[in-house]
Parts: C-alpha cells; structure tokens; sequence
C-alpha cells in the first residue's frame, strides 16, 4: 500500500512538473512585462507555443545528422529524470535513492554535452559560437555547483538529496556562514546555468549576444519544442532545489497525510512564484554582461563554493 | 593453489615472447599479420582468464613461482596475488581488444617488420611486470616494457617528429628507470635482500621510506604521466600505431599505476600522513594541467594523450586520498579511496583504448588525424561515430557510463576527508576536490570539441569527404569496448566487489559488499548517506526519452522536410565558415590562457582599401618545458660542451688526470667514515 502511494506521489511529481514548467516560464515574462509596464503576453503563452510546435513539420538542415535528431529526446529525457528527482511538494520520493545530487548535477551536464553537441552538427558558424560559449560557462559552473554540493553534503551528512532536504527541515541546521555563501553561490550558478540575465539573454535575437539560442538554431518544430520544455524543466528544477534546500518549509515528509501533502503543493506553488517573481525583478534590474565577465562571474561563485567547503573542513559548526 | 596460476600466466607470456621471434622470420609473408596479431589475442585472453580466477578466488593465496633465471643468487620471483591479478585482467582486457583492432587495422601497416615482432613482446613486458616479485625482476621486465614500446613508437621513424619523439621517450624512460632502481636499493638495503617477500618485512626508517616515496613517483610517475613529468607522453603515444597507442596510453600507463601501488601501499609499510599531501597536490595539478593542454590541441592522438595525463591524474587524486586516510587509520575510508581509484584505473583503460581505436579508425579511413582537416564524419561512418561518442560520453564522466560512477567514488571519498585531523590536509583535499570537479566539466567541453569538430559538421577537406567506414575487426572490438563502457557503469557493483580482496589486501579494509542490494544500486557508505544506481538512471532515461518520441510522433505530428541550413539567414556554402578546433577553444583560452600557458592574441587588421586578410595569431608556450626541460637540456649541452675538452688531451695530461682522479679516490676511502 505505502509502495502504491509512493508510485503515486513520484508519478504525480513526474507530471507535475512536466505541467508548471511552461507556466513558470510564462509568469516570469509576465511579471518581467508588467514591471516595464508592458502588458505582456497571457501565462499560457508557452503551452500554446509548445502545442504550435508540436504540430508543426520539422524542417531539417540538409547537412544533420541523425544525432541532431535523437538530441531534442536525449536532452529532454536527461532533464525530465533530473526534474523529477528534485523533492517539491513531499521529500522521501520513490526513486530518490537512484540518483544523489552529483547524480542530478551530471544529468544535467549530460544533457548540456548533447546540447553543445547539436550545436556544432549543422556546421554553421552561429552553431559553433553558441557551443563554445556553452562549454565554456560550463567549465566554471559545474565546478562551482559541485562544491555547492559538497558544502550542502558536509553539513547534511549525506549526498541524497531528500536526506538533505529532510536536515534543512530539522532545527539541527542552525544559521550558518557556509550556508549563506552556498546560497549565494548557487543562485549565481543558477543564473548561469538557465542562460539568464546577466549571462545570456533568452529573450534575444541578437546573434552575436546569445548563447543557448545560437546552440539551438537550427532546430524547428517537435525538437525546438523538447529544447524549450527541457529549458523550461531545468529553471524549474533550480528554483524547486533552492526552494527544498534554502525553504524548506512547507514541504511534506515521507508518509505524511493527504492534508500535508497539499499543504505542501500549495506551498511549493508559492515558493516557485516567489523565485519566479524574485527572478523577474533581478533580470529588470541588472544589464547583460559581456561574454568575458562571465569567467569572473561565475570564478566568484566557484570561490564562494570552495570557501563554505573549506570552511567546513576547519569546523562542521561554521 | 600453490604455483600453477603464476606458472600457467608465465607459460602464456612465454609464448607470447616466442611470438616474437618467429614474426621476424616470417615478416615477408602476408600470413605474419594474422599469426602475430591471432596468438598475442589468445594469449591475452588466456591470461585475462587466469587474471579474473585468481581475483574471484574466495582463498586469496597468492600463487607463487621460482623459476631459475636472472641473477643466480636469486633467482626470478613470480606472484600472482589479487592486485597484480587486477592488473593483470587490466592490461590483458587491453591488449585482446588491441589485437582483435589490429586484425583489420594492421593491413594498412606500411612495414609490418617493425611491428610485429616488438607488439607481442610489449604485451609480455606489461603482463611481467606485474608478475614479478623481485626487484631485479620487476626492473627488467619494466626495460623491457619500456624498450619493446619504443620500438613501437619508433616504427615510423621517417615521419616528421617521431624521431624526436622516441628520443624524448627513451631519456624519460631511463631517468624513470633510474629513479625505480634507486627506490629499490634503498629498499633492499645494504644485504641485498632484493625479493619483494624481504623487503615487505623490512620496515626502512622515515627518511629513506620519504625517500623511496619521492623516487617511486618520479620513477611510476614519469611513466604515467603526472605532471611535470608527462612531457614525452603527448609525443610519443601519438606516434606509435593506433592500436599501439591504445595499449599505451590505456594500459601502460597502468602499469606504471601498478608500479606506484606496490611500492608505496605493499612494500614500504605503513605509510605518514604527509605522503598523501605531496600525492594529491600533483594529482591534482595534473589532472587540471592536463586537460587544460588537452583542450588546446588539433591533433586528435595528442588530444587523446593529454587527456591520459588528466585521467592519470584523478586516479592519484583517488590513491592520495586513501593513503590519507590509511595513514590516519580510517580503513574503511581507505578501502572506499583506493576502490575509487582503481575502478577509474579499470574505466580509464577501456574508453581510452576505445577512444584510440577511433581515431586509428578515423586515421585509417581518411589518413588524417588533424581535426581541423575532418569533419562530417558521422555520415561516412556511422558506426564508427556511435562508437566514438559513447567513450567521449564515458570519458566526460556523463551517467550512465562507466566514467561517472568512479568519479563519484571519488567525491564520495572526499566527502569522508573532514575527519582527517591534521591540519594539511583540511586545507588541501577541499581544494584538491575542486580541481577534480574543474577537470571534470574541462572533460566534458574537451570531447565535445574533440567529437564536434571531427565528426559533425561538413566535411573541411576532400579526404575527409570520401571516408569510408572500416573493416568488421576493428569495429567489433570498438563495439565490444563500448558495451563495457555501459556495463561498467550500470553494474558497478559487480566491479567494485570484484575489487574488494584488492583493497582488503593493501588497507586492511573493503567496501561493502555491493551485489545484494536491490536493483543493483552501489550503497559506497549507507544507506542514508549517498546511493547511486546507473541501471535505474538508465532505464528512466531510455524510457522517458521513448515515451516522447512515441507521444509526439503518434498524438503531435512526424513530418519532416529537409531544407538548407537556416544559419540567420545567412548560410555560407563554404565549409571553412564552420567553427574549428581552435576557435572552438579559444573562450576557455582567454579565461585559463593567460596563466597556464602565458597566452597572447594579435589581432592583425589590414587599413581600409588594403585587400590583405585580418589575421589572428595566437601564441601559447608550454611553460612547464621552458622552466624545467629547457634549462635542464640548455646545462647539459653545456657541459657537454666543455667536457668535450677533455678528449683532446695530450699523454701527459691524460696521466695526470688518471693519477689525479685515483688520488681523490683513495682520499675518499681514507676519510670515509
């Protein structure tokens, strides 16, 4: 009985997640239009866009291979198993043991290796310029996001993400500098990672000033619309993991009744909107960056990373 | 037990050795090929066979023999204990997969006769050296290995550079074997007690064990690869023969792994806990070092072979950490560090030789390994490409591959390191994690580079244009090392329980037993703590992947038109307006560029109305070869050049020097205490 209802919390996240993503997306452009004083489009937007791609044919460069067109599954298929690994509304879930949050971490670099990979099939210079960028971004994000999870792994014992989750409930935690820098850290990595403002604009049609969209050129139809669901999974996914490590109240324990866990939905709801609207309000505020201050972005939260881990090693209380 | 394994392992080298000889009486015939290549695939399999019985053997006595060779005093020792069983199933997994390549790679060999008799006398060598159970032993076979693989490199002796190549290698390799030999006299001491069982029960003081240490990674570390040693490794595993350079590069330099564990975990006792921080600030550095070098090449062998130097590193990373915690007593983290570092050894070996084969595949079809003249291939040859792309996936550490799984040992074995209590290593091991996690996305961004460039893309020279695919005996082996690469890392279990009598042996300790947890998850510590399951991670994605294609095919829409590339409108038919090896590299040279290798960029561009083209230089320096090799090679030459002097002597000062030196000689012995 408890594996049923366990099936089900892990499935009803699988599709829960698959659901909100497009929505996120659509009220952060919303909240983004109505702080410019625009109207905005409505915040279904991104479904309607997804389904007119979905029905479109796709029109394939002459020169792809048939690996441009496994990518767009590949991609979603990685970013979907890591969403849907992320606790949002209950911790505990089924399959969290399969996959511990350096698991997660290279999920989603697997499915950025693909992605850069599709850059680069076409052979086109836009191609090529968006994957460079790409791996180079990645070459100090990853890194920092994986010292971010030593430092989480070294104060929750553990690198499971639902044990995790499940000690940044409990009062054991306690205010910690570590923690602070971890935060921080991570929401720079996230910035990052989702090519939001300052690192690269998702809104742009500039060639020279985008990353993930030169990567992603070539692609039209179904596989554009996997691309745009996977991208809309991954700020999902950062905002619920900020969200189950930072705040993590709300959130349902293992076993908890019907009552908790909409609780918890409700909760994890408000969550993503609060980091959606936080989100919106810092990309209004601050200007793109140039390509090459993004190192120097992205090496401070590397450093803010190996500084709360090496804080850590010198006492578990800081 | 008693003798008959390591009797029946040395029969199997024998005849490899035997090989040898009758490949150069019948180098004319075309039959040679087939012979050589037929009894060194037998001969490894019998071997890997031997090497897997005695690793799953429940006793675990080592199977010993004594055959009268070498010094007479003496005697040659052999044993075949777990760890050299390890390796012997390491390097003999290789050299199978090598020779069935060779198979159909070997007949594009423009002279056979400088192949074929040193390929299965490199293959005892290897297989020697982790037999041997004396010093005077182990040292031969270690020449031997040396030299046969030198004639390997050499084959080609005519090409630009190789020359000079082999001659970089030959210096290392002897100042390597040098190093071991002074490693083993101090270790053998003033009796001479020259077999491993003497010098295991003879504990040498701190200083000469620090000692030993130093030598042992100058001697293995050289022929690994760690940086600052690992200058002749990009020049000459490139340089040999593709199948070659796969044995080199993925099983030689595990060798000299071999070399490093024996020494240091078996033979010297227990160990400090300094040791460990000299072994993870190199490995470290050359993890990171390495692949920065990697990421700057266009040649695909010597991007390959940087790459080596970058994997070398993370195993040292792995080793370092579990001498850490042996040196403070923690066992069970220590099993958990070495188990790391010898799966990785176990992982490096299959995707780097897979990797090789590729690109002897590549270099087979199109004459080229430059990967600024390919590009397209994956049309031409499509098995090939899908080979190649699941060892870049492996290697670039991306789950479910074997790759990840003993990366994220390692992060798990430094996630145990803040119970450390000396003070060194709090400060280093978090940095040293750092590096690993850098090289780690550095990986990742170099095999996409290596793989998109070569091939995807359109084709950048008429060769590449025309590739064909490649015989069936290259690709089999291809596919049958890809497949392991995918076993490898959805059991892990299986090959971490495989290893458990091997860290039981050298730290007292193993890592759970990993083969009855359900769904085969690998569970390195508990439960609660970190779990991982590769088959699982697998299985989600293929499904959740199928589940979309068949959704949106069936309820969406499957149409499809081909039309030309979109390009913003602007698509240009030339194919030189693709992106290249360099300029794919060229954002991660301007963040690490300038430190690493003093990088400068000058952008030349001609004034309005001149028709000149704009041109970009870039310069790198290797500044590891400008500070220590050139000074080094610069004081020798000088000193050969005064010393030069001293052969155009007249008689008289001829005698007076003589006479001279046996004064001083004499006064040495006098005052010697």
């Amino acid at each position: 009985m408890a594996v049923i209802l366990d099936l089900t919390v892990q499935g009803a996240q699988m599709l829960l997640v698959l659901l909100l993503a497009p929505l996120l997306i659509g009220f952060v452009r919303k909240v983004k239009a109505r702080l410019l004083r625009r109207q905005g489009p409505p915040l279904i937007q991104p479904y309607r866009d997804l389904i007119r791609l979905l029905r479109k044919e796709v029109v394939l460069a002459e020169n792809a291979s048939w690996l441009f067109r496994v990518i767009p599954y590949l991609i979603f298929a990685a970013t979907w198993v890591a969403c849907s690994l992320v606790p949002t509304f209950r911790t505990g879930l089924l399959f969290s043991w399969s996959a511990d949050l350096i698991a997660i971490i290279a999920l989603l670099g697997s499915a950025r290796f693909f992605l850069a990979l599709a850059g680069l099939d076409v052979g086109t210079s836009f191609g090529g310029i968006g994957s460079s960028r790409e791996v180079m971004i990645a070459s100090l994000a990853e890194p920092a996001m994986l010292m971010i999870v030593f430092t989480l792994a070294l104060i929750a014992g553990s690198t499971q993400l639902s044990t995790m989750a499940g000690y940044m409930v409990s009062p054991a935690v306690g205010l910690r500098v570590s923690l602070g820098l971890a935060l921080i850290a991570l929401i720079m990595v996230a910035i990052a990672e989702n090519a939001r403002i300052p690192v690269d604009n998702p809104a742009t049609h500039l060639e020279l000033t985008m990353v993930h969209e030169a990567m992603v050129l070539e692609y039209s139809g179904r596989h554009l619309a996997l691309i745009d669901l996977s991208a809309s999974l991954k700020l999902l996914l950062y905002i619920s993991l900020i969200a189950c490590l930072f705040a993590p109240w709300g959130t349902a324990a293992p076993g908890a009744v019907p009552q908790a866990l909409a609780i918890g939905a409700a909760a994890y709801i408000g969550k993503l909107a609060a980091g959606g609207f936080l989100l919106a309000l810092f990309e209004i505020s601050i200007a793109k960056m140039r390509v090459f201050r993004v190192p120097e972005f992205l090496g401070a939260a590397l450093m803010l990373g190996l500084l709360a881990t090496l804080l850590l090693f010198v006492s578990r209380n800081l | 037990m008693g003798s008959l394994m390591a009797l029946l392992a040395i029969m199997c080298i024998a005849a490899l050795i035997a090989t040898a000889p009758v490949a150069i009486a019948m180098s004319n015939f075309p039959l040679a090929r087939p012979i050589v290549y037929g009894a060194s695939l037998a001969a490894s399999l019998a071997l890997l066979i031997i090497a897997l019985t005695v690793l799953t053997q429940p006793s675990g006595v080592p199977s010993v023999a004594v055959l009268p060779l070498g010094l007479p005093w003496l005697g040659a020792h052999f044993r075949l204990d777990v760890l050299s069983a390890f390796f012997l199933a390491v390097i003999n997994l290789g050299a199978a997969g090598a020779s069935l390549f060779a198979f159909g790679y070997g007949r594009k060999e423009h002279a056979p006769v400088r192949v074929l008799p040193f390929y299965p006398a490199f293959l005892a060598g290897m297989s020697l050296v982790v037999l041997a159970d004396d010093a005077f032993t182990f040292l031969v076979s270690w020449e031997f290995m040396s030299l046969s693989s030198w004639a390997l490199v050499m084959a080609r002796h005519r090409e630009r550079d190789n020359a000079y190549a082999g001659y970089v290698y030959l210096i290392m390799a002897s100042f390597g074997t040098l190093a071991l030999l002074l490693a083993f006299g101090i270790l053998a001491g003033a009796d001479g007690g020259y077999a491993f069982a003497t010098i295991r029960a003879a504990h040498p003081s701190a200083g000469l064990a620090a000692l030993v240490l130093i030598l042992a990674l100058i001697g293995a570390g050289s022929k690994a690869g760690l940086v600052p040693l690992h200058v002749w490794l990009p020049l000459a595993h490139p340089a040999a023969p593709s199948h070659v350079s796969a044995l080199m590069s993925g099983v030689m330099t595990k060798v000299a792994v071999y070399g490093f564990v024996r020494i240091v975990f078996d033979l010297l006792g227990p160990p400090e806990w300094w040791w460990s921080m000299v072994v993870l600030a190199l490995g470290g550095t050359t993890a990171v070092m390495g692949l920065l070098y990697a990421l700057m090449q266009r040649d695909l062998k010597r991007l390959l072979a940087y790459s080596t130097v970058e994997n070398i590193g993370i195993i040292f990373i792995g080793l370092g950490l579990a001498l850490a915690f042996k040196g403070h007593g923690m066992e069970f983290a220590a099993a958990l560090a070495l188990t790391a570092g010898l799966l990785h050894v176990f992982n490096h070996s299959i995707f780097k030789s897979l990797l090789f084969f590729g690109v002897g595949a590549v270099l087979n079809a199109t004459g080229e390994r430059d990967m600024e003249r390919l590009g397209g291939l994956i049309h031409r040859m499509p098995q090939t490409a899908f080979v190649f792309l699941v060892g870049c996936a492996a290697i670039s550490a991306l789950p479910p591959l074997n790759g990840f799984v003993s990366e994220w040992l390692t992060f798990q074995a430094i996630l145990l390191s803040p119970q450390i209590p000396s003070w060194g290593l709090k400060f280093l091991v978090p940095a040293v994690g750092a590096l690993l996690a850098l090289s780690a996305a550095l990986a990742a961004a170099c095999f996409v580079k290596a793989y998109g460039v070569t091939f995807l893309g359109r084709p950048r020279t008429p060769t590449a244009e025309r590739a064909q695919e490649v015989d069936q005996f290259s690709l089999t082996a291809m596919y049958v090392f890809a497949a392991l690469c995918l076993v490898a890392g959805i059991m892990p279990g299986f090959f971490i329980d495989a290893l458990a009598p091997v860290a039981q042996s050298l730290v007292g300790a193993r890592m759970p037993f990993q083969s009855g947890i359900e769904w085969l998850s690998i569970v390195p510590i508990a439960q609660g703590r970190s779990s991982y399951n590769g088959l699982l991670v697998f299985l989600f994605i293929v499904s959740s992947g199928m589940i979309a294609a068949f959704a949106i095919h069936r309820l969406a829409s499957d149409k499809l038109r081909r039309g030309p590339a979109w390009d913003c409108g602007y698509p240009d038919a030339s194919p030189v307006t693709q992106y290249t090896a360099d300029s794919f590299s060229q954002p991660i040279r301007r963040v690490f560029g300038a430190v690493v290798f003093a990088a400068r960029e000058q952008v030349e561009i001609p004034p309005p109305g001149d028709l000149r083209p704009a041109r970009l230089t870039a310069e790198l320096r290797d500044l590891i070869w400008d500070w220590l090799y050139a000074p080094v090679a610069g004081g020798v030459m000088f000193s050969a050049d005064r010393l030069n002097r001293l052969q155009f002597l007249t008689i008289r000062q001829f005698l007076s020097l003589v006479f001279a030196a046996l004064v001083i000689l004499l006064l040495v012995l006098a005052i010697w205490p």
